[in-house]
């Protein structure tokens, strides 16, 4: 990789005001990310306060139940503030701390990580704001009341579709007119160069643990590992150690919404082209001049129009393959694994769920798939219970 | 000598923005005659995307005026086709990235050079990724403007060397009640600018009154006024022609008068500044 590039993706598409804060990025993580001092820290945090190393749970009755590949449930869900997001927030905290930041920004969309942002602010002593879509300050209002208990300010983006691009929009904006004392802390493994690289990195924590943890209950490696992709990040972070294992198949789930031939979805390999958006070379949906098309999920964390470039690359060279999950067959698998194992998913790692129901009965039963559960699903309660047409009142 | 290179040769450059389709298309070719009327030199039409990320809640909302009345980078290629009929004046597009890239960059520039679109302003494509459109611009002879911005200081060198037609130098990063800091920071950026290259240097705030367009006049080769302008439109809508048309004179005047002395009467109102 040279200059930030995953194949012919990735770059550092952003406005000169953003280039001088982004070098400063580029070269503070250069200079941190192998230091010992940085290493140790970061390990330290992952482990007593995210609760490091996640579980690898076997999940049992839902092996039984398909009655083909044994299913590996990786809990992200069972981190600190629920989901994977924490352990990008806790890398890129800390190294703001060392940069001499002060205030951290972030975008949200599910809330996830604004909450996992807020926490680290709030943890280590830093200002944060944190700017979400208004339609998904509604669709996640529990998320906002969090994120402002910890301490941060939440700012409604009212501009464009009022989602996760918007908010991605309006944090760009804030940080080229306040870079000195201000760390962007973006989400996922997109945006302008080091941030897929780093995010990435941050990430890959996932799938190491998933490799020494299959080792010493199976003594193997998987041969599915499974997760859901918006931008990506805990997808990369679960298919990085395998990248080079070409035995291990890698699948990425992403949103078709109400389905890839309907107007409303997020499905950027299936349905995108290349683009450059977002300080990015990527997919992106959108429409023959180049406008990026307003797009829709059932969850708001996947309900983005594009994809990172890493998983663009992996997609063209076919080392990874990315399918559609509508949210009827997400919103089924939330409940599959809700009643199965007991375990509430994120309506977002619900669509990896989705993927594995189908692809497990025809594997043989000597056969293992990982699924990555990114997040746990008690934030998705009460939009699966409108879903359904239940009026719930939280 | 290119017109853009020209349009500096005579005067300070007033270079007046306008949203291309914003209400409409008739409206906006109306505009283009209108400013060149009240004494623009250059003209900047914006042509609209739906994530302008370097412009504030302004010009923002005119992108999405635009696009919900149809605008398309086709619709604006025809219309100034139509206009070169009347006028010589330098026409750039302002745009980002995307629309280019997937309209075909090659195409997009042929369509520039053959409808008479002189230059284009992308503000989301930095030095390091110039190459993107750099050689299809120049196989079109159209010119690729590059930016500056405050905090640009270590890179002027590389990016003045690339640039041509002018240097778009921005001073975005301040804060309200910091006028003095950005008014030192645009003229420290110009000066070094200055220092590597022969070419002009034109201004772009949130440059909102006479006053200022003829402070910032004083310090720059040439003045760039964006959301001022598209705030006119927004509120007159078809009825925007005259108002603009107004506004317009008076920046020139001002700009003519030469009053005001650098950093006199900056003020960047937050949310309102145009990269």
């Amino acid at each position: 990789m040279e200059n930030g590039r995953f194949g012919g993706y990735g770059g550092r598409y952003i406005p000169e005001t953003l280039m001088s804060a982004v070098l400063e990025l580029e070269a503070a993580y250069e200079r941190w990310r192998a230091d010992p001092e940085f290493t140790g820290e970061l390990a330290a945090l992952l482990a007593d306060y995210a609760g490091r190393p996640s579980r690898l749970y076997f999940a049992r009755k839902m092996t039984a139940d398909l009655g083909g590949a044994k299913i590996y449930l990786k809990r992200e869900d069972l981190n600190h503030t629920g989901s994977h997001k924490i352990n990008n927030v806790l890398g890129q905290a800390l190294l703001a701390k060392k940069m001499g930041k002060t205030r951290l920004i972030a975008e949200t969309g599910a809330g996830q990580h604004g909450v996992a942002t807020a926490t680290a602010a709030a943890l280590m002593d830093m200002d944060c704001e944190i700017f979400m879509g208004r339609e998904d300050t509604e669709r996640q209002a529990l998320n906002v009341y969090r994120m402002e208990l910890l301490g941060a300010k939440v700012h409604r983006v009212t501009s464009g579709t009022m989602t996760l691009k918007d908010a991605v929009n309006a944090t760009m904006r804030e940080w080229a007119s306040r870079a000195a004392d201000t760390h962007y802390v973006l989400g996922s493994v997109m945006g302008p160069h080091p941030f897929p690289l780093m995010v990435r990195d941050f990430q890959a924590v996932i799938g190491r643990e998933i490799r020494a943890q299959l080792l010493a209950a199976e003594g193997r490696l998987p041969d599915v590992v499974v997760a859901c992709v918006g931008g990506g990040s805990n997808a990369i972070g679960s298919f990085y150690e395998f990248i080079p294992e070409e035995q291990v198949a890698l699948v990425g789930c992403e949103a078709a919404g109400l389905g890839v031939d309907h107007p409303q979805n997020a499905a950027t390999i299936a349905n995108g082209s290349v683009g450059v958006f977002h300080g990015m070379k990527s997919y992106f949906c959108q429409d023959a001049y180049g406008q990026i098309a307003p797009v829709y999920s059932i969850s708001a964390g996947l309900d983005y129009p594009g994809i990172g470039p890493e998983h663009a690359a992996l997609h063209d060279s076919g080392r990874a393959i990315y399918v559609p999950v509508t949210d009827a067959e997400a919103v089924e698998a939330f409940d599959y694994l809700s009643r199965m194992e007991g375990v509430i998913p994120a309506v977002e790692s619900a669509h990896a769920v989705a993927w594995a129901r189908q692809a497990a009965p025809a594997l043989g039963r000597e056969k293992i798939i990982v699924i990555t559960l990114s997040g746990r699903g008690d934030k998705d309660v009460a939009a699966i219970a409108r879903y359904r047409g239940v009026d719930l009142h939280e | 000598m290119n017109r853009i290179t020209e349009a500096f040769h005579r005067r300070k450059a007033l270079i007046p923005f306008i949203t291309g389709g914003d209400p409409d298309m008739a409206v906006t070719e109306e505009l283009i005659y209108a400013l060149i009327d009240a004494g623009a030199d250059l003209e900047e039409i914006g042509l609209p995307f739906s994530d302008p990320i370097a412009e504030g809640p302004v010009i923002q909302a005119a992108d999405e005026r635009a696009l919900r009345a149809g605008c398309t980078a086709d619709k604006l290629f025809t219309l100034v086709r139509r206009v070169r009929r009347r006028t010589n004046i330098p026409l750039l597009f302002m745009t980002y990235l995307n629309p280019v890239f997937t309209y075909g960059s090659r195409r997009f520039m042929e369509n520039c050079a053959d409808c008479g679109v002189d230059g284009l302003i992308t503000p989301d494509m930095p030095w390091e990724e110039r190459g993107e459109l750099a050689a299809d611009s120049a196989a079109c002879g159209v010119t690729l403007i590059s930016m500056l911005a405050p905090t640009s200081a270590g890179r002027v060198r590389q990016i003045a060397a690339s640039a041509e037609g002018f240097l778009y130098c921005v001073s975005s990063l301040g804060v309200t009640g910091e006028r003095q800091e950005i008014g030192r920071a645009a003229a420290d950026i110009i000066a070094r600018a200055r220092t590597v290259t022969n070419l002009p240097c034109a201004i772009g705030f949130g440059i909102s009154t006479p006053a200022q367009a003829g402070a910032m006049a004083a310090l720059a080769d040439g003045v760039i006024v964006g959301s001022a302008i598209v705030r006119l439109v927004a509120e007159n809508g078809a009825a925007s022609v005259a108002p603009v048309r107004e506004f317009v004179r008076g920046l020139r005047a001002a700009i003519d008068a030469g009053s005001g002395t650098a950093g006199a009467g900056l003020e960047t109102r937050e949310g309102e500044i145009h990269v």
